[in-house]
């Protein structure tokens, strides 16, 4: 066909890019690059907590670390890894040619790199990067903020204008470009979730962009949202900012939830249990996620019908999630199994996941939260919902949608090793902060009592076993495109449901440029 | 189906309605979400804030009741001024009117402008706290090694709760001098 014609040659196919495989290549890669960068922090911080005392870097730079590991991994590396697999599969999953707004998803990709050099050159800096933890309350962040913050705050509209672009793209994608006959419960739970995620974040990356703005006022332009002495409250910021945050934290776990409800069906050979409930637990997920932001402030001092309120609002989500778990174990019920290296990372994922969630409903609890309020119990549950879930899943994805894309086959064994080191480090590396938090062991803070020692040695031990497996990752994946095994077959696992699998094995670079009919 | 011009307009539809709500989104922050937490905190009482001056109304004096009231002063970051209540307790009964001062030098070699902030606890009770007059309605000039004391008058409400028998009214100090400079 004559109009088909391939990518352009060199450099100018990525800067131009308006391919929704180009550019979902560009942001995994991408996001890797900052997965990678966000873990050396990670390494440098754990390095410091091997032993008690100050032995490596100063406390200052242990606060830009942490400050800069949490932005980078949250903002640079998880958002934009599930953009990219959204703009890869997207298109491919509901029969559509490209992406409706293909010169807008181009600059939503490339505001990124932008943002990221803004908010990583601040390390370079005099007064250091911004080191007020990736939370930014203010007044840390305004009146006893480095004078990188206003980087920061660029940092930050830049990479909120890129989410916006984004996310307007997947809906407008998902709405008006369906092959005919897909329907909307027709559609793959991938684009369900990823369509979900696409209107929180529509609806609360402007109340990001808003609270940094109003820091950029407070410290520039004299006014006091933030500042008591100007008659403003900074208890206030912290409203605005989870009223952001605590959204964000389903649109970094909805798409992962997408992933494994793709994957567990494929290899348990069984339809996905409940497919319905799933959409709808993810919806009310959604909606649940409006209305329990100050579950994060239970110490700042709200009135008891507050916490009350936002303690059993935070316990409902347990309900939708529950369908979910239970849909996916029901799923693999009585499946004919197999352990191929996506479905042991989603397996891993549903159980890790699990965990992180169970230690988020002792977090919701209101009067028990006092203790554990900013200890080390948090940054455990934390990390079990952003790692094991969010990062699990995509490791899951790749390893899954990879030989799609390129036609080779990943190493299984290495795939399979990768995943026991990778879960067996996480583990080693988090569950014990569980046990140091409930014992009083605070979050950021370089330093720490003796008690603590060992717990903190295995913590930092488990988490460089947990960044060697990502070396072996990347490894994998390069040596898969470069001289993985070659595939052909279109459906390449015999258990995958969808259109992505009935188009040509790899993926060629046009697809569905006359729409499939659905049934 | 791609390039048909009806296709087109329901994608620039779809557009359009999401950039309103993304505008709308950002405006609420500024046009809803801080007025409502003002209202909301004034109207609740939460955060301990009390609110402006207070027209005394005449009203019957419960001495059934005694409110033991305690001041606490406090200065904010590197604020060099002395400030402090000149009476660290005082009891007053219900609707009966209270009266104090505070003590604030400025001890520093050059002019400098304060600003207090009040507080109470528990946050519950600043509702029933009302201030006929108090120093924390203005910014505070004093001049380089000038003192003062700042009066403060107040009525508890007859229609505090029963169990509140204590209500501890707290001040922090801010310098404000650089603020009122380039305001100016």
């Amino acid at each position: 066909m004559s109009e088909h014609h391939g990518p352009a040659k060199g450099i100018k196919r990525w800067i131009f890019a308006t391919n929704h495989k180009d550019i979902g290549t560009l942001y995994l890669w991408f996001s890797f690059a900052m997965f990678i960068i966000g873990g050396a922090f990670a390494m440098i911080i754990r390095a410091e907590l091997f032993q008690p005392g100050l032995q490596m870097i100063s406390p200052e730079f242990f606060n830009q670390m942490t400050t800069m590991h949490g932005l980078v991994m949250v903002f640079g590396a998880i958002m934009p890894s599930f953009v990219g697999l959204a703009n890869w599969l997207i298109p491919m999953m509901i029969g559509a040619p490209d992406m409706a707004l293909p010169r807008m998803n181009n600059l939503s990709f490339w505001l990124l790199p932008f943002a990221f050099t803004v908010l990583l050159s601040s390390l370079f800096m005099e007064g250091g990067a911004p080191n007020f933890g990736w939370t930014f309350y203010a007044p840390l962040s305004t009146t006893y903020a480095p004078p990188s913050v206003t980087f920061f705050i660029f940092g930050v509209h830049l990479m909120g204008a890129s989410s916006i672009m984004g996310s307007i793209n997947i809906i407008a994608t998902v709405m008006n470009m369906r092959a005919p006959g897909m329907t909307y419960m027709k559609m793959p739970l991938f684009v369900w979730t990823w369509l979900i995620t696409a209107f929180l974040l529509v609806a609360v990356m402007p109340v990001l962009a808003g609270a940094v703005t109003m820091m950029l006022m407070d410290i520039h332009f004299g006014t006091s949202f933030f500042n008591a002495a100007g008659g403003g409250d900074p208890v206030l910021f912290q409203h605005v900012f989870w009223f952001f945050g605590h959204p964000e934290v389903y649109i970094i776990i909805l798409p992962a939830f997408g992933v494994v409800s793709q994957i567990i069906p494929a290899f348990s050979r069984k339809p996905l249990f409940g497919y319905d409930s799933m959409v709808y637990a993810t919806a009310s997920i959604a909606f649940l996620s409006f209305i329990v932001w100050a579950h994060h402030m239970y110490t700042v001092g709200m009135p008891i019908a507050g916490e009350l309120f936002f303690m059993y609002a935070t316990m409902l989500i347990a309900v939708p999630t529950g369908v979910k778990v239970f849909n996916w174990i029901t799923t693999m019920f009585k499946g004919s199994i197999t352990f191929e290296t996506p479905m042991l990372f989603s397996i891993g994922f549903v159980f890790l996941f699990t965990i992180g969630g169970f230690t988020g409903l002792m977090l919701a609890i209101a009067p028990a939260d006092v203790q554990y309020h900013d200890s080390y119990f948090v940054v455990a549950h934390f990390h079990y919902v952003m790692v094991a879930g969010a990062v699990f899943s995509m490791s899951a994805a790749i390893y899954y949608w990879l030989p799609k894309w390129c036609g080779r086959m990943y190493d299984e064994t290495m795939g399979k090793v990768h995943f026991w080191i990778a879960f067996i480090g996480f583990n080693i590396a988090f569950f014990p902060q569980h046990f140091v938090g409930l014992a009083g062991m605070p979050r950021r803070i370089p330093d720490y009592a003796l008690q603590f020692t060992d717990f903190n040695m295995m913590s930092s031990i488990g988490a460089f076993i947990y960044g060697a497996a990502q070396i072996l990752f990347l490894f994998n994946v390069i040596r898969t495109i470069v001289a993985g095994k070659k595939v052909d077959d279109p459906q390449v696992w015999e258990g995958a449901q969808g259109l992505e699998w009935t188009i040509p094995t790899p993926a060629p670079y046009h697809t569905f440029t006359t729409p499939p009919q659905v049934k | 189906m791609a390039d048909s011009a009806q296709h087109r307009n329901s994608i620039r539809s779809t557009v359009s309605r999401l950039l309103l709500v993304v505008a709308c989104m950002f405006a609420f922050v500024f046009v809803v979400m801080v007025p409502l937490y003002n209202v909301l905190c004034d109207a609740l009482g939460i955060n301990g804030k009390t609110g402006g001056r207070y027209e005394a109304v005449s009203a019957e004096v419960d001495t059934s009741r005694t409110i033991k009231i305690q001041f606490v002063a406090r200065n904010n970051d590197d604020m060099p001024w002395q400030f402090g209540p000149t009476d660290k307790v005082i009891r007053v009964h219900p609707g009966e009117l209270g009266s104090t001062t505070f003590f604030a030098k400025n001890p520093a070699l050059q002019d400098m402008v304060a600003q207090a902030i009040p507080s109470i606890v528990p946050a519950r009770a600043a509702a029933y706290f009302n201030k006929t007059e108090c120093f924390c309605f203005n910014q505070q000039p004093l001049k380089a090694g000038e003192e003062a004391d700042l009066p403060l008058q107040f009525i508890v409400d007859q229609a505090l709760p029963e169990d509140i028998q204590t209500i501890t009214l707290s001040y922090t100090l801010f310098d404000v001098t650089d603020r009122v400079a380039s305001a100016n």
